[in-house]
């Protein structure tokens, strides 16, 4: 069970941020290499794209785009509780379910137009 | 004998390294976690180290983390936080623990020192009483976060305070933010240069834990938000302006 001070929203929404940030450093290299393929031509992007049919690179694929809306969408809300003038950590719970709704959102839209 | 109207307490002994010792202690209507813990020393273990004063929620100083959450034991009635009969009391987090419930605060108050958050007044005794419009922006936002009375409970409830023991805390962030709007204050600068020293208000991670756990409800993330927003917006051209 997860610790009083590690279980409200607030604090759900940081992790969240974190670690999708992380999960995007770890993934984003691969992105790039897959992206400089094309430096050595068409055939060998060709060949790095074939990979991406594969399933494994599919789900992964949905979950760059979702970890991407949910680092968008929390980092959006840090913005928002920093600069803005009226609101308070506090009234900041309601964004958490939105950024999350959010990422689903984007998620759900990923999985229809890869069907 | 443990009867179906006691509490199971359980009861943190001794300094850094020590034991859980459990108690039961008679459930009553009215009761307290700080009621509950004399009891515990004045029938069970007299040699049971805990600190109080007021009684009342005015010192702060009987703050202790129960079931997992720093908390004033006397402004915090059983009902409220028991779980299957059962409690959990300890010293506050992130700071060294002496003996029992004692924790020692130095390292807390430091953080005052460290932040800058000492008022400097810009007259003496012999001038006359300075004027400061209570409807003016900056003096709201001072008195919006002016009722800290030092419990510590946030500095201990903080997750970047338990990563990193030199970062400022938010209670003395808070109160930072109190003295640079506080047109009397006359160290603006240095307190500013101190509250974004390398452990300074930058650090925080907005996880809110501060604003949460705060027993009178102020909202210590905010006033960092504030300094945040200052550092932002140019705090050079706002003294300039002043």
């Amino acid at each position: 069970m997860l610790s009083p001070l590690r279980s409200h929203r607030s604090y759900l929404a940081s992790l969240g941020h974190r670690v999708s940030g992380l999960a995007l450093t770890l993934f984003l290299p691969f992105h790039f290499i897959m992206l400089a393929s094309a430096l050595g031509g068409s055939r060998s992007l060709d060949t790095a794209l074939s990979l991406i049919d594969q399933p494994v690179f599919r789900i992964a694929e949905w979950g760059l785009v979702v970890l991407l809306a949910l680092h968008l969408s929390f980092g959006l809300r840090v913005i928002g509780l920093e600069m803005s003038d009226s609101e308070t950590p506090r009234k900041f719970g309601k964004w958490v379910i939105s950024c999350a709704g959010f990422a689903l959102l984007a998620g759900l839209l990923m999985l229809f137009q890869m069907t | 004998m443990e009867t179906a109207k006691s509490l199971r307490v359980r009861v943190w002994r001794g300094g850094e390294s020590g034991y859980w010792a459990e108690y039961a202690v008679a459930a009553r209507d009215n009761q307290t976690v700080l009621d509950v813990v004399t009891e515990i020393q004045r029938r069970h273990e007299p040699s049971l180290a805990y600190r109080f004063a007021c009684r009342v929620g005015v010192c702060g100083s009987c703050a202790m983390t129960v079931n997992g959450q720093p908390r004033w034991t006397c402004r915090t009635h059983v009902r409220k936080v028991v779980h299957d009969g059962q409690l959990t009391i300890e010293p506050l987090r992130n700071l060294p623990r002496i003996k029992d419930l004692v924790c020692d605060l130095e390292p807390f108050i430091d953080t005052w020192q460290r932040a800058g958050a000492i008022f400097q007044g810009r007259s003496d005794r012999n001038d006359p009483p300075q004027k400061v419009d209570p409807e003016s922006i900056s003096r709201k936002q001072a008195d919006a976060a002016l009722q800290c009375i030092n419990c510590g409970v946030c500095y201990s409830a903080c997750d970047v305070v338990y990563w990193n023991r030199r970062y400022l805390g938010p209670a003395a962030l808070n109160r930072v933010w109190t003295l640079l709007n506080d047109e009397r204050h006359s160290e603006h600068q240095g307190t500013f240069n101190k509250a974004f020293s390398r452990d300074g208000c930058s650090s925080c991670h907005s996880h809110g834990n501060c604003a949460r756990f705060c027993p009178v409800e102020l909202s210590p993330a905010s006033s960092i938000a504030g300094l945040k927003k200052m550092a932002f917006r140019g705090y050079k051209a706002r003294l300039a302006h002043e």
